[in-house]
């Protein structure tokens, strides 16, 4: 029996002693955008690599969803895929009675891909709206053959439709016909099995379909979406992807992190996600 | 031990029997509660309750805080007594800053007056003001929501019709072969291999719909778009083969043997004695088979999420794409507000197909007990 006892009171001992560490080691929370989810993953990765006694928790759930959980103070950073909107703002005052603080850790170009059979090597945005609001169905409208365009899209509930919504659509309804696929992947797969299909997903993606070039206005400079030319902010189709915290939160270990997503290091990381890091003299602000 | 009658139940028994008892009240308790949920959230919408109206009163200029009393100021933010009061003066001006960011990032339009919601634009056409006709759209991540489920009501009927032609025959003609014809050597192997698909996953099955199915059926046909509402059925067909062969096949190997043997002693031949004894006599058991499917597909999900090109048009074609209800919930739910208009709007649709399934099960229960008093002569 006394043996038996002892041994209790060692495994209570160092169950104890294993929790309090736990307590100590911080540990920083993480939601939001789901576009940003491998890339907020990755850094947490190597984050806690090279500082172990942090520990980063990552989960996804969509941009909007990361600020209401900023703002129930469910999490301590906030990652989305899009600004911030005034309503969410308001909320966030009312919770903490401070403006979030905004900044931007990556940018991200969107291309338009068409297949690889296609003609058709560049368009205005105006004519990709025409395309994807349904004015435009056929190619040979916009210099392609003569066949109907196949579009796809995004579900609704993707920062990247969003996005796209707001830029190139100006908030005008996509077309009814526009098929909807859950992912940059798939969507990379359709049109790169339909010859007639236009699609739209990270630049940085893309294998078997081809990367349209895109002009501000017809007539205009056709710029491909390059590592230069989004980080130059030349190509049209580009955003910024952000962290947004509440900023009594920035400091110790949070701030630390912070610093390390926008130092060198945590930027390397961006490039092997598919993402484009910021060019320095972005960094601060 | 055997079964003892007339004895009273020993405790052990008494205890199983109430356990089981339980088990199955706590079932129908959560069937109940699914309901109560689902309806809950969506009975705002229904009776009305709910505006998404996006337009909004002008804002005050910040100087506003100065001049207006701190009960105005108090409703004009819409905060509750106690937040006003913990607020200082930075935290009440930066949130009549906001206000008015707010309204410039609203887009002017003539419809932001309306509330999309209301009956007329759930089932009716409108003409919004970006549109040159009046449409049915389904676009609820928008300035205007627009929340018309008809594309996505007709768009769930015309896979799950699709799918029941392609299953039904199958599936009956399968069941008739096996309970019926075949030899028991080959019914041993066919029986199992059937029922095997039914234990191949949904998202596998989408998969194979839009990476193979799609392909080969586009080559075929050669239709313009890959993915539509045929391929779709196609797929849900074979989802619900398994469920209507199954029940199709039990019922016609519980008509009695002496049925087929009185035929064949009466000299007709085995194919005879299959389609004009067997089958007329389980008619209301293979129409249950036939209703069963039928809910299988309206409610099936990953594949028509993955397989139909969810796109919400409403059209009689069968090669255009399609969204259903049960993808649309799927794809959307995840990242809308919660208690929102979309995420009501979406528990409106859970509803919808809820009543639709329930109605049908209960018209098949009735035509059931019809045909069966039919069959068995009592009135």
């Amino acid at each position: 029996m006394p043996m038996n006892m002892t041994f209790l009171r060692i495994t209570l001992l160092s169950l104890a002693a294993s929790l309090s560490l736990q307590a100590v080691a911080g540990e920083i929370t993480v939601k939001g955008s789901d576009t940003m989810v491998i890339l907020g993953q990755k850094w947490a990765e190597a984050y806690m690599q090279k500082t172990p006694t942090t520990k980063v928790q990552v989960t996804g759930g969509g941009s909007g969803t990361g600020f209401a959980a900023l703002q129930n103070k469910q999490t301590d950073i906030a990652n989305a895929s899009r600004k911030i909107r005034a309503k969410e703002i308001e909320q966030c005052i009312k919770a903490f009675s401070k403006r979030p603080r905004e900044y931007a850790v990556a940018m991200d170009g969107l291309s338009v891909y068409v297949n690889e059979k296609n003609p058709v090597a560049a368009l205005s945005l105006e004519e990709i709206r025409d395309i994807y609001t349904g004015k435009v169905t056929n190619w040979k409208d916009v210099g392609g053959p003569d066949a109907p365009i196949i579009l796809y899209s995004r579900e609704n509930s993707s920062g990247t439709y969003e996005f796209f919504k707001e830029k190139v659509l100006q908030g005008k309804d996509f077309a009814s016909k526009a098929q909807t696929l859950a992912g940059t992947a798939q969507v990379l797969q359709a049109v790169a099995s339909d010859a007639n299909a236009i699609g739209y997903g990270g630049a940085a993606y893309g294998a078997g379909a081809k990367h349209i070039k895109v002009s501000e206005t017809k007539g205009g400079d056709a710029i491909d979406p390059t590592e230069e030319t989004v980080l130059a902010q030349k190509y049209p189709i580009w955003r910024y992807l952000f962290v947004y915290l509440n900023p009594e939160l920035e400091k110790g270990e949070i701030k630390e992190d912070l610093d390390w997503i926008r130092s060198d290091d945590g930027q390397k990381v961006v490039k092997d996600v598919g993402y484009f890091p910021l060019p320095p003299h972005l960094r601060k602000k | 031990m055997g079964i003892r009658r007339g004895h009273q139940a020993r405790l052990g028994e008494v205890i199983a029997e109430k356990l089981i008892l339980a088990i199955s009240l706590s079932t129908i308790a959560m069937v109940f509660l699914i309901f109560l949920f689902v309806g809950r959230e969506a009975f705002p919408v229904l009776l009305g309750r709910v505006s998404s109206a996006a337009a909004q009163e002008k804002p005050l200029p910040v100087e506003a805080m100065n001049t207006l009393t701190p009960a105005q100021l108090r409703a004009y933010l819409g905060l509750s007594a106690q937040e006003f009061s913990s607020m200082d003066r930075d935290t009440i001006q930066s949130l009549m800053e906001v206000r008015i960011e707010a309204s410039a990032e609203e887009k002017p339009s003539r419809d932001a007056e309306l509330n999309t919601v209301a009956w007329r634009y759930l089932l009716f056409p409108f003409q919004w003001s970006d549109y040159d006709k009046p449409v049915y759209v389904w676009q609820p991540v928008s300035g205007i929501h627009k929340y018309n489920i008809m594309p996505l009501v007709v768009g769930s009927l015309k896979t799950t019709i699709v799918a029941l032609l392609f299953a039904v025959p199958l599936s009956l003609a399968a069941a008739i072969y096996v309970s019926q014809l075949a030899n028991p050597r080959w019914k041993e192997w066919i029986k199992p291999a059937i029922e095997m698909l039914s234990a191949v996953p949904s998202v596998v099955l989408g998969a194979f719909a839009l990476l193979v199915l799609a392909t080969a059926l586009q080559s075929l046909f050669g239709y313009q778009y890959r993915l539509n509402a045929f391929l779709a059925g196609i797929a849900l067909g074979l989802t619900c083969v398994p469920v209507i062969f199954s029940i199709a096949e039990d019922a016609l190997t519980s008509v009695p043997r002496s049925y087929t043997q009185a035929a064949l002693a009466l000299g007709a031949s085995k194919w005879a004695a299959a389609w004009q004894i067997v089958v007329p006599a389980a008619i209301p058991g293979l129409f249950a088979a036939v209703v069963l499917g039928f809910g299988r597909c309206i409610g099936e999900t990953m594949v028509v999420l993955i397989a139909s090109g969810n796109a919400a048009i409403l059209s009689p074609s069968l090669i255009e794409p399609v969204r259903t209800i049960t993808a649309t919930i799927a794809a959307e739910l995840g990242e809308t507000v919660v208690g929102g208009h979309h995420y009501r709007m979406l528990f409106v649709l859970g509803t919808l197909l809820f009543i639709v399934t329930f109605l049908t099960n209960l018209a098949g229960d009735v035509v059931i007990h019809r045909l069966k008093g039919r069959l068995e002569g009592k009135k």
